[in-house]
């Protein structure tokens, strides 16, 4: 009995010293951090230094900053368009994929490509698309004699461009929709044609249903990753989030604030704020699942 | 002997996690002892050796010059040690590092800073109150250091609150430059360019071409604004003058009309009558182009250093610019007739003639610096005269220093670098505000451009929340630095 017990502390030991190096990088990399942001959000903090304690005045200040919301809308605006726009294209891509029609590897590999270049890549490379006088979109505008906007420069335009570009990384979601499309049963649909369905009924009906999970997967991360928008921004309309501030995205206005003013206090108080609404977010999203969403087999 | 067995079991498996343990303990140990006496040979190599790291903002020709300076210096460093065996000289690695301004801070905050840096000198005073530097004062005292010899204006950029924080190496000064041949096929004087602001709209005036349709679809080429032309049969082919051409110093147009963004180091004035003025004559330029016109017009243009910029290409025939202007044209439009002259200043304030934005390239000594006195050095070397017109020659600039030498004159290629050096001596140069708060105000001064040039705001209403929310700014900014240097 001893030797077992002691058997099973050793392997135990030997077991915590194996996962030894995953701990020490979720302590140093995860929870350290998490905490130490925790502890400078209640800090004037300058990084350069010492922080001094200050309480909830951080998170009082941000109740009260008009950029604060003004970034907060931006990104729900951004996250909501972004994952209703690329929820539509990515699982209609994947419909269209899910066909039997000649060539079919090579539009797959087609419409995945633009998922796997880099964000500053494909951020210059809307820019070029955006442009008001000669790019793409306002040249092919022209030819159906539609005076197109300065996109990346008009206040209106600027965000939705960001939401509309935000489409062209779509490749990704569609591979995990395709994934989930072939996974359902043909008996399914088999059964559905005999007993008269249509298209959209089957796809109201049995797929739409039958792919929930692969759904509310990728519409948590899609969510997840909407909220920490940043780049396309930063590179395309600047750090300031111009025109306008209509693309001052939460984490570019967390970056400024951090990075660009040294207030990391307060930088720290904003993404301890994200963090939570990220969480409550997911949550909601979660909730909602239960309802809508179907494991049955 | 099952027993047995599970004694020989337990006894194995103890062993095993003691070997385990031991085997990492060593590879631990392993690592540190490499690391260590990596360290060690890496010293050992060059025992007498000081290596002293520099970061530089610059990349391409700027950057290519300051390595000229650097090579000088080290080999002098060489010689000495050649000359003295019980020297150890010292060598100066330039590295170039994008986004200085805030990587620097972070290699301070990390305590991993590089011995020396070349910054901005916007960043002096943020950098001072966040404790960021090392004071430079002492140590260029006991080099002898006289800042009589500059030219007042740019050493009093690297001061901050009574000490001296950084060294003014190339400074640079704006003038209004123009196309000669736009300004000749418009029937102006090419030798006579604009003295006040109103001459100036006035010239944009005549300098600005639009491509009309008329009603049977004939295109042709007119001149002026055309106000009476609707928007859909005319199209923008030049332009004589546009204020965010380049949108560098949108912040401080209102210092061209006797404005300035900060009063002393505590009042915020954005909204004065004088920046108001300036900003309004920005938005004047809306009005009379039209805010979608000069939006689809400016995203034609390339980059300011590029032969697509909106100078270079033609499209624009008035520009403010810097010293540097000449060696895009040399580079990207050779041909290109060009002159540059004092930026106006409006008829009714003769006394604001000369006014021109400087600033400066500066050398700092980062806080953490692991070779302070070694950094001094350097800098004490690249402040020299020889070194100064060696870097400022190169990067096509004028040196900061009082006396220029005739050779430096002769060999500089810019034909209008006179006229830049005077301007930068005028009782009316400004630079961008020394506070700490710059990073922010810039900021909440480029939205308030925007919603100016969009017409969406008047400006004495966006320059008046400007002005609320930085003397806020300033106000909470002082409070929290009271409460860091209290005890």
């Amino acid at each position: 009995m001893t030797q077992a017990s002691s058997l099973s502390r050793i392997n135990r030991r030997n077991g915590l010293l194996f996962c030894l190096p995953w701990l020490i990088g979720l302590s140093v990399f995860l929870i350290y951090p998490l905490g130490a942001a925790l502890y400078y959000s209640l800090c004037d903090y300058s990084v350069l230094l010492p922080p001094v304690f200050i309480g909830l005045d951080n998170y009082t200040d941000l109740a009260n900053d008009p950029l604060f919301w003004k970034s907060l809308g931006n990104t729900a605006y951004f996250a909501f368009g972004s994952v209703s726009l690329g929820l539509l294209v990515s699982l209609g891509l994947a419909l269209l994929l899910n066909t039997k029609v000649k060539a079919l590897g090579l539009y797959r590999t087609i419409f995945f490509l633009p998922s796997l270049m880099p964000v500053v890549a494909s951020s210059i490379l809307w820019m070029w698309m955006y442009n008001g006088q000669s790019g793409l979109i306002n040249t092919a505008l022209h030819a159906v004699g539609i005076n197109g906007p300065a996109w990346l420069a008009d206040p209106v335009w600027a965000k939705p461009a960001i939401v509309l570009m935000s489409v062209w990384g779509a490749g990704n979601a569609m591979v995990v929709y395709l994934a989930g499309l072939q996974d359902v049963p043909t008996s399914l649909y088999e059964a559905a044609i005999i007993d008269g369905a249509g298209f959209f009924q089957r796809l109201i009906h049995i797929t739409l249903p039958m792919i929930s999970p692969v759904i509310y997967f990728n519409v948590v991360l899609s969510v997840i990753s909407g909220f920490q928008a940043f780049t396309q921004a930063f590179i395309m309309t600047g750090s300031t989030g111009a025109p306008e501030r209509s693309t001052l995205f939460y984490v570019l206005n967390l970056y400024n604030v951090g990075f660009q003013d040294l207030r990391m206090g307060y930088a720290s108080a904003m993404a301890w704020v994200l963090f939570v609404i990220i969480l409550l977010v997911t949550w909601a999203a979660t909730k909602l699942s239960q309802r809508f969403v179907t494991y049955d087999r | 002997m099952k027993g047995l067995f599970r004694a020989r079991d337990h006894r194995s498996a103890t062993r095993c996690g003691r070997r385990l343990g031991a085997t990492a303990l060593l590879a631990i140990i392993a690592c540190a002892a490499l690391g260590v006496s990596s360290a060690c040979s890496r010293n050992g190599d060059k025992p007498t050796l000081r290596h002293i790291t520099y970061w530089e903002k610059w990349n391409g020709f700027e950057s290519e010059a300051m390595d000229l300076v650097v090579a000088d210096f080290n080999a002098q460093e060489a010689a000495h040690a050649k000359r003295d065996p019980n020297y150890a000289p010292i060598e100066v690695e330039k590295v170039t590092v994008s986004k200085i301004e805030q990587k620097l801070l972070i290699a301070i905050a990390g305590g991993n800073p590089p011995d020396l840096a070349g910054n901005y000198s916007f960043v002096v005073a943020a950098y001072a109150d966040h404790g960021a530097l090392t004071e430079l004062g002492p140590m260029l005292a006991k080099s002898g250091f006289d800042r009589s010899r500059y030219i007042e204006h740019y050493v009093r950029l690297g001061e901050y609150r009574g000490r001296t924080w950084a060294v003014p190496i190339a400074p640079a000064s704006t003038a209004l430059v123009i196309n000669k041949r736009l300004f000749a096929e418009a029937g102006l004087d090419p030798e006579k360019p604009p003295i006040t602001i109103e001459e100036l709209d006035a010239f944009a005036e005549k300098l600005t071409k639009w491509e009309v349709t008329s009603a049977d679809g004939h295109k042709h080429i007119e001149t002026g604004y055309l106000p009476e032309v609707p928007a859909e049969q005319k199209r923008l082919v030049q332009v004589g003058f546009l204020p965010n051409e380049p949108s560098w110093w949108m912040f401080g147009w209102g210092d061209f009309f006797g404005g300035r963004l900060l009063q002393g180091t505590d009042t915020v004035s954005t909204a004065s009558p004088a920046n108001v003025r300036g900003f309004e004559w920005v938005a004047s330029y809306s009005q009379k182009l039209g805010v979608g016109v000069i939006k689809r017009f400016r995203s034609g243009f390339g980059n300011s250093s590029s032969p697509q910029s909106a100078f270079l290409s033609g499209k624009v025939a008035m520009v403010m610019h810097g010293t540097w202007i000449h060696n895009f044209i040399e580079k990207y439009a050779p041909g290109l007739a060009w002159s540059a002259a004092p930026f106006p200043y409006p008829a009714d304030h003769p006394e604001l003639a000369r006014t021109t934005r400087a600033d400066a390239d500066v050398l700092m000594i980062p806080k953490g610096s692991a070779h302070p006195e070694e950094a001094a050095r350097f800098i004490e070397y690249a402040s020299t005269q020889a070194a100064l017109e060696k870097l400022c020659l190169a990067q096509q600039k004028f040196t900061p220093l009082m006396s220029v030498s005739e050779d430096f004159w002769r060999a500089h290629p810019n034909p209008y670098i006179r006229l830049f050096r005077e301007l930068s001596m005028s009782e009316n140069a400004v630079s961008i505000p020394r506070t700490e708060i710059w990073n922010e105000y810039n900021r909440e001064l480029g939205n308030a451009t925007d919603l100016i040039q969009n017409l969406k705001e008047p400006p004495s209403r966006a320059l008046a929340r400007v002005q609320t929310k930085m003397q806020a700014a300033l106000d909470r900014d002082r409070k929290l630095l009271a409460r860091r240097e209290a005890p």
